[in-house]
């Protein structure tokens, strides 16, 4: 009988194993809330696993005696139905007793709030605005000051998560979760976060500081954090922003102070650079190679691999005037920098070289064979020139 | 059978096309709404299986991100308008004059218009899926700016609501009429059957939260249309202002679904428990505050967007304070099965389940209410596994409970008890595989409405869609089970069910189509019988 037993269960074990097969290499079972990095997130923490407690408690004595009763209190059993249909002593009881149980949470709870709500005194400030669908981070204030970073989803899983790209997910241990670029703050310094918009609203959440926050246009909300611990935390826009909200997550890299000053040096000096690219000659095999990383990284969700877009969604760039007809290379220059209805500017975040590269590689890609040149100095030019887009 | 064919004298009705498209006949009306309610919940359902396909596996397998957003939009709205309320006021049509003794509704020409407003409405809803741009996908909660993005749907959409709510008005004046015009002589308010107060309280929410979000979505068409900028800061307006408008709608529309059900189960349990409802008079006062409570919480579903903290602090409480109400009334149906003599056919099993699933929907409310954890809750699957048990096993299941209460009422027969069984079993396990490793997900760190996600994710999304599908097709067995009652099976009686009381039971079954045409007398004993 034991042999019996022991096969049975090396068999379920086996089947339970072949179902999941493809997913346990990686996949975790995580059932409760993260603990965090910061003070306010382990007290957000405690707050939880409390009250987890107490309604698991109270549902314990509840449903005991709901069950007690359905055991007993059965026809079949010969139970003889009870008469009585009120009692005002326990009818108070269970008032009062929940009454008390909710004052006891609600003390620690305003306490908390109160707590999360000072801003007061930080170091750093990061003004994080949300655009479809990407994040862009502000140093305002403190070391760092004047540093700008765009973050959007990384290319690996950009072209993994296109319908039938014929890649796996599992080959991405971080798909849907890493950035081209985090952003980069020091640990034990009191950070102040600034969520925003430029276009709908979206929500910066990073559960390992503990909170999320509405990023909503025109508005401006305030948090702050002091992260205890270096390393690298991940998380997600969450308020549906449309079609490419699931594909805007957040990575945060939290460095020591010495790193952190090492890394702003170098930020600069990058940034610098690529504020003066409008010099830079390439040839139509560079151009192509460079636009279609560029593309792949910035284009790609709306308009697609193949550059068709999705049918009533976002337009398709093959065969469109605006990407064919010579008379209207600068406003195919300019529709980037400036956007276009739905389609966001990307005159600030990319480099004349970076959007001479899109432009001359969208020109020639998928059939759309022109053959026209754009340089970087042409870029430049439709920077200053008068706007033709609408 | 002398009853019968003297009944069958008076029981002449219009036939064919006419009966049914010029109804003013509160039963025909109340069929309609159920056979449409049950419609819509296909239809939805349909929408949640093609979800849970999509979701079945990390990557994208089935659907583009905007057509799924679209499904998670679309999904909402016929759950909440075209299945859940529907179903709810068929009940009140097909049940209130029964139980309260009147011959009909008090304004039966506009029974019939509301409830054929609805295949239009949802015509006009369901059209946007083939339009340019796609159906309505910001979410049903419809916030600007994102919301103003929609193709060509949007004044469909906007249309759509509005006519939903014009529906759902006219069924709340209505029923508020005919409770307190139409009750048999003698029969005082606080002798109401429970299932009559709670329509009464919901109408009352109805006819207060409606006309606010018509408001609301009035100011999306005009910003869309006309110019204006209620929602933009641009033009010196607060998209957070459409957020607070529709909460203040959507909050109580929250109690609009779920009191029905509160009514519903307050008359099943104590039918199968064979004993009073405990704390009548406090079932009604808890099921009042509910109601007026909900119009002082709606900013808990807007914690993150940055309110001042007093606000949030009022709202935290307010919200907290909702439990004790709703403790008293679970605790009241536990300690009417307490010393009951009970027994467990269909109607009570969802019943209890509704309790102990309603009640999980509960505690995990009352975490959502704590306002620093619910920052990290919010926007989860946390969230979604939170009012699914509160809507599917709590609201729906309550309506489950309500159909085969009262089947053998409707059709004259009695459903096949082992079929409804085998459903309720299978519901109840598929709905908790279904939803509750959903709460897993959320504090893991799924957000919601995304159609594609990190592999760390990717068992639970598994099980929980494996308990999709099991749930969805468990429910065509309650088609089958319906259509089989209706077509014949075990005669049933007047008084269907041995512990079942109230007017409706006084009448044979199947009600005849007119029915106290002369006010029913309230004896002391009949009153007794009531509750």
């Amino acid at each position: 009988m034991k042999g019996i037993s022991k096969l049975k269960s090396s068999l379920q074990k086996l089947v339970l194993v072949l179902l999941f097969m493809p997913l346990s290499a990686m996949a975790d079972w995580a059932l409760n809330m993260r603990q965090g990095v910061t003070p306010i997130s382990q007290e957000i923490y405690q707050m939880h696993m409390v009250t987890l407690w107490v309604v698991t408690v109270i549902g314990i004595l509840v449903f005991g005696v709901m069950f007690w009763s359905i055991f007993h209190h059965r026809k079949s059993k010969g139970a003889k139905a009870a008469k009585f249909s009120h009692s005002t002593t326990v009818e108070i009881i269970w008032t009062i007793i929940p009454t008390a149980i909710i004052i006891s949470l609600a003390i620690p709870a305003t306490k908390l709030l109160i707590k999360m709500d000072d801003t007061s005194e930080s170091a750093i400030t990061v003004k994080a605005t949300g655009s479809q669908w990407k994040w862009k981070y502000d140093y305002l204030d403190g070391v760092g000051e004047g540093i700008t970073i765009f973050s959007s989803l990384d290319a690996k899983s950009k072209e993994i998560s296109q319908r039938d790209s014929g890649l796996n997910p599992m080959d991405h241990e971080n798909y849907l979760r890493d950035v081209d670029e985090p952003i980069v703050l020091p640990i034990n310094t009191k950070i102040r976060i600034l969520t925003t918009s430029q276009d709908v609203i979206h929500a910066w959440w990073l559960p390992d500081l503990g909170w999320k926050r509405d990023a909503i246009p025109g508005f401006i909300n305030d948090n702050w954090a002091v992260i205890e611990k270096t390393g690298t935390y991940r998380g997600k826009c969450t308020e549906i922003c449309g079609a490419g909200h699931g594909y805007m997550p957040i990575v945060l890299k939290a460095v020591s102070m010495e790193d952190y000053t090492a890394w702003v040096d170098e930020k600069k000096i990058a940034q610098a650079a690529s504020k003066n690219t409008s010099n830079i000659v390439l040839n139509m095999e560079e151009l192509m190679t460079k636009g279609e990383a560029v593309y792949k990284a910035q284009c790609l969700v709306c308009h697609q691999a193949n550059g068709e877009g999705l049918k009533g969604a976002f337009p398709s760039i093959v065969g469109s005037p605006v990407a064919v007809d010579a008379g209207n290379r600068m406003r195919h220059v300019q529709q980037i920098i400036y956007g276009k209805g739905l389609m966001p500017a990307f005159g600030e975040q990319l480099s004349d070289v970076d959007i001479a590269s899109i432009v001359s590689f969208t020109r020639n890609a998928w059939g759309n064979n022109t053959g026209d040149i754009v340089q970087a100095k042409e870029v430049a030019e439709a920077r200053k020139a008068a706007k033709v887009i609408k | 059978m002398s009853t019968l064919a003297h009944d069958d004298h008076h029981d002449h009705k219009p036939t064919g096309l006419k009966r049914w498209f010029f109804s003013t006949n509160h039963k025909d009306i109340g069929t309609l709404y159920l056979i449409f309610a049950l419609t819509m919940f296909f239809v939805g359902g349909a929408m949640a299986m093609i979800i849970r396909a999509e979701l079945f596996q990390p990557g994208l397998q089935f659907v583009d991100p905007q057509f799924y957003n679209s499904m998670v939009t679309v999904h909402a709205l016929i759950m909440i308008f075209g299945a859940v309320m529907p179903a709810g006021v068929g009940l009140a049509n097909w049940m209130i004059p029964l139980m309260i003794g009147a011959p009909d509704m008090a304004l039966p020409r506009m029974n019939n218009m509301s409830f054929w407003i609805l295949p239009f409405a949802f015509a006009l809803l369901l059209s946007t899926l083939f339009m340019d741009g796609g159906a309505p996908a910001g979410g049903w909660t419809m916030y600007p700016p994102l919301v103003l993005q929609t193709g060509d749907a949007f004044p469909f959409l906007i249309f759509a609501v509005h006519f939903l709510g014009i529906s759902s008005i006219m069924g709340a004046i209505n029923i508020i009429a005919t409770v307190f015009n139409m009750r048999a002589p003698g029969m005082t308010l606080m002798q109401m059957p429970l299932f009559v107060w709670t329509w009464v309280i919901t109408s009352f929410l109805l006819i207060a939260s409606l006309p606010v979000l018509a408001g609301g979505v009035t100011m999306l068409l005009t910003d869309k249309y006309f110019g204006t900028s209620f929602f933009d800061a641009a033009g010196g307006g607060d998209p957070v202002l459409f957020q607070h408008i529709f909460w203040f709608f959507g909050h109580p529309e929250v109690y609009i679904l779920a009191l029905p059900a509160f009514g519903i189960v307050s008359q099943i349990i104590p039918a199968f428990a064979r004993k009073p409802l405990f704390g009548y008079a406090s079932m009604v006062y808890a099921t009042a505050s509910i109601a007026i409570l909900s119009f002082f919480v709606w900013a808990h579903h807007m914690f993150t967007v940055g309110l001042p903290i007093k606000g949030e602090l009022f709202f935290m409480y307010a919200t907290m304070l909702i439990a004790v109400p709703t403790g008293v009334k679970v605790f009241n149906w536990i300690a009417t099965m307490w010393k009951g003599s009970m027994t467990f056919e269909t109607p009570m099993l969802f019943s209890v389940a509704f309790v102990i699933l309603f009640t999980i929907g509960g505690f995990s409310g009352l975490m959502l209410g704590i306002t620093p954890v619910d920052f990290q809750y919010h926007d989860t699957y946390f969230v979604v596994a939170h009012f699914h048990y509160v809507l599917l096993t709590g609201a729906i299941f309550a309506l489950m409970a309500a159909a085969y209460y009262w089947l053998p009422k409707w059709t004259g027969f009695m459903y096949d008890e082992r079929l409804g069984k085998i459903h309720f079993w299978l519901s109840l396990i598929s709905s908790n595989v279904l939803f509750f490793p959903q709460h897993f997900l959320g504090l893991a760190g799924m957000p919601r409405r995304i159609p594609d996600y990190n592999i760390q994710f990717a068992d639970f999304n598994m099980i929980s869609s494996i308990g999709g599908f099991a749930y969805g097709i468990s429910q065509l067995l309650f088609v089958y089970i319906v259509i089989k009652c209706a077509m014949g099976g075990k005669k049933a009686r007047a008084r269907s069910w041995e512990g079942a009381k109230g007017l409706e039971w006084e009448v044979p079954s199947p009600a005849p189509f007119h029915t106290f045409e002369t006010p029913p007398k309230l004896t002391k004993k009949v009153l007794e019988s009531l509750y």
